[in-house]
Formats: C-alpha cells, sequence, structure tokens
C-alpha cells in the first residue's frame, strides 16, 4: 500500500513540476553605458525596494549578468505581470583596456576590467540565446541609434521571436532624440524614459504588462 | 625588396560562404580578422551566427593584441520565401553585404541605409 502511495506522490510531484510554467525572465539589453542597471535598479526600487547593481561613468561597470527574481508590476490598466528581471553587461563587438585608463584606471586595473567585460558579454549573449523570454533593449538617446551593435542585436532578438521593448533612455539630457530612435526601429514599441529621475516609467509600465504578459 | 605596407582584403563569395558551416564561417573570419585582414561578405551573417561571432570574439580579446571587430552591414531584407513562403506566410531574413575587419584599424566614416564608407588603417 505504501508502495502505491509513494508512486502517486511521486507521480504527482513530477507532473506539477511539467506543467509549471516557470517565470518568464526579462532581459535589459542594449549597448554600453545605456544605463541598463539604473533602469533595472529603478524597476526594482519601484516594486521591490531593492536594487540590482552599482552604476558607474566607466563603460562595463556590469561584467556578469545578474537576475532578481518575481518582480510583479501593474499597469494603469490594472493588469498585473510577475518576471524576473536580467541585467546584463554591455554588448559590444570591441574590448580595448586603454579606453579604461582614460577614465583613470590603472593598467593593471583596466586589464582586469577588460578581461570580465569580455566574459561579462559572451554571458549575455549566450542567455540571449538559451534563457531570455522578453526584452527590454535599452538605448541612450542622446546617441547614434544606427550602430552596428544596435542593429545586430535587434536583428538577433527578432530572429528568437522574442518580444522587444525599446527604451530610449536618458531623456532627461539635452541632446536627447527619442524621435531618432524611433526612425530607427518603425517596427517596435519605443518609450522614452529617463530612468535616472523616473521620467514617464507609468507608460513603460504600462507597455511591460501589454507586451511581456 | 622593401615590402610594400598595404592591407589585405578578402571578398568571399555566397558560394564560398554557404558551404561552410557556423564554426567554420567564424573561424574563417576570425582568422583573418586577427592577421589584420579586412574580410567582405558577399552575403552577410544569420543573426544566430552573428550572435555566435560576438562570443567567439570576446574570447579572443587579448591586452595589446586583437581588440576585436569592427562590423558594419546592411539591416537585413525580409523575402518572401517564394511560393510555399507566401502561402504559408512565412518570411525569411536575408544577410547582406558585410565589411569585417579589426576594430583597432577598420573605422566607420558613414553609414545610410544604402551607403557604407569605412577609413581602412595599416598600422595595428
Amino acid at each position: 500500500m505504501a508502495f502505491f502511495v509513494n508512486t502517486r506522490k511521486k507521480i504527482s510531484r513530477f507532473l506539477k513540476a511539467f506543467f509549471r510554467k516557470r517565470t518568464s525572465r526579462i532581459g535589459i539589453y542594449g549597448p554600453p553605458n545605456a544605463g541598463k542597471t539604473t533602469l533595472a535598479n529603478r524597476i526594482v526600487r519601484d516594486w521591490v525596494g531593492d536594487a540590482v547593481g552599482p552604476v558607474s561613468e566607466i563603460p562595463h561597470e556590469t561584467r556578469r549578468v545578474r537576475r532578481k527574481e518575481n518582480i510583479t508590476i501593474t499597469g494603469q490598466n490594472g493588469s498585473s505581470i510577475t518576471f524576473d528581471i536580467v541585467d546584463t553587461p554591455g554588448v559590444t563587438t570591441k574590448i580595448d583596456y586603454n579606453e579604461f585608463m582614460e577614465y583613470g584606471l590603472e593598467k593593471e586595473e583596466a586589464i582586469k576590467r577588460a578581461r570580465e567585460a569580455t566574459e561579462g558579454v559572451a554571458e549575455a549573449m549566450h542567455w540571449l540565446r538559451e534563457d531570455i523570454d522578453g526584452v527590454i533593449y535599452v538605448l541612450d538617446a542622446t546617441q547614434d541609434p544606427f550602430q552596428q551593435v544596435n542593429i545586430m542585436l535587434v536583428g538577433i532578438i527578432e530572429s528568437r521571436n522574442l518580444p522587444v521593448l525599446i527604451v530610449a533612455n536618458k531623456t532627461d539630457l539635452p541632446d536627447a532624440s527619442p524621435a531618432r530612435i524611433k526612425s530607427a526601429f518603425p517596427q517596435h514599441p519605443v518609450v522614452p524614459i529617463s530612468s535616472l529621475e523616473g521620467t514617464n516609467m507609468e507608460e513603460l509600465y504600462e507597455k511591460m504588462t501589454e507586451y511581456f504578459g | 625588396m622593401e615590402m610594400i605596407q598595404g592591407v589585405q582584403i578578402d571578398l568571399i563569395s555566397a558560394e564560398r560562404l554557404d558551404k561552410l558551416t557556423v564554426m567554420e564561417k567564424i573561424h574563417l573570419i576570425l582568422d583573418e580578422v586577427m592577421e589584420g585582414n579586412i574580410v567582405v561578405l558577399e552575403k552577410g551573417l544569420a543573426p544566430e551566427e552573428q550572435s555566435k561571432l560576438i562570443e567567439v570574439t570576446m574570447r579572443e580579446i587579448s591586452p595589446d593584441g586583437f581588440a576585436g571587430i569592427e562590423m558594419e552591414t546592411y539591416p537585413v531584407k525580409e523575402t518572401s520565401g517564394g511560393f510555399l513562403g507566401k502561402l504559408f506566410g512565412g518570411r525569411r531574413p536575408e544577410a547582406r553585404l558585410t565589411v569585417i575587419g579589426p576594430a583597432n584599424q577598420l573605422k566607420t566614416l558613414r553609414k545610410d541605409k544604402d551607403l557604407i564608407s569605412a577609413w581602412v588603417s595599416s598600422s595595428r
């Protein structure tokens, strides 16, 4: 009798594990210094009251993928979604440690940062291929959105049929041009925000519940 | 004889690329670029191949050595994929002309939707 009870429990556990849908993982992607971690921190602070990681003006401050689990956000329309936020290192095709020395880092520290950054980029690409269900693509609205890395990454995201929201970040800066980003990626929704000042986050949350729900 | 300073440019045909696997293509490109050569692909890389290229490039970067790649291409064009494509609504993206070179030698000067203007330095 005990055998049948144990077997039934085992089967029940197996079926639960099989049919349980895991929480969606929303990846924050974009080139270095676009404000990905500032945005991740803003989202997590707004809804959980915590932070994801430190930010810096020196590129490649985030050199490991960081995940914050079970964040529930509610849009103004009342619908909610629960997801894990995945903050990723800025993606690029080149890393030269000399660039970090221009920010005042010592050679040894700059070389270490460059090595960790290369590992971080490779890790971010791996996550995109294997573990991400939706993407917030963050762009610095003061920069040229037509840079090759953006065209490539958005193409990669599209080829995986992942839902993508494009964020035109840093609208607090005078040179910001969300319109230029909209013209570069007309096929995707573009939300202008300042994650530093928390401007227009309501629209982003609304769109997130709509696109990732 | 005095060695002439210059940069080697390899133009790789679509036929040649079609015969190669993903990793063969990536190594063909990176081996050339790490030698200081410029590679022009008649037909560029698929998104999945670009993703792998970024990953493998990152592994090859070393201090005072290889600093990565500069790459320029046009955004993919959607093609309907012929009669069957139309029937099933399938659209396949078409990779396009692509130039790849060492990041410290190849610089993009201007990029429009129908023109890429690049500058190549012979000194590393």
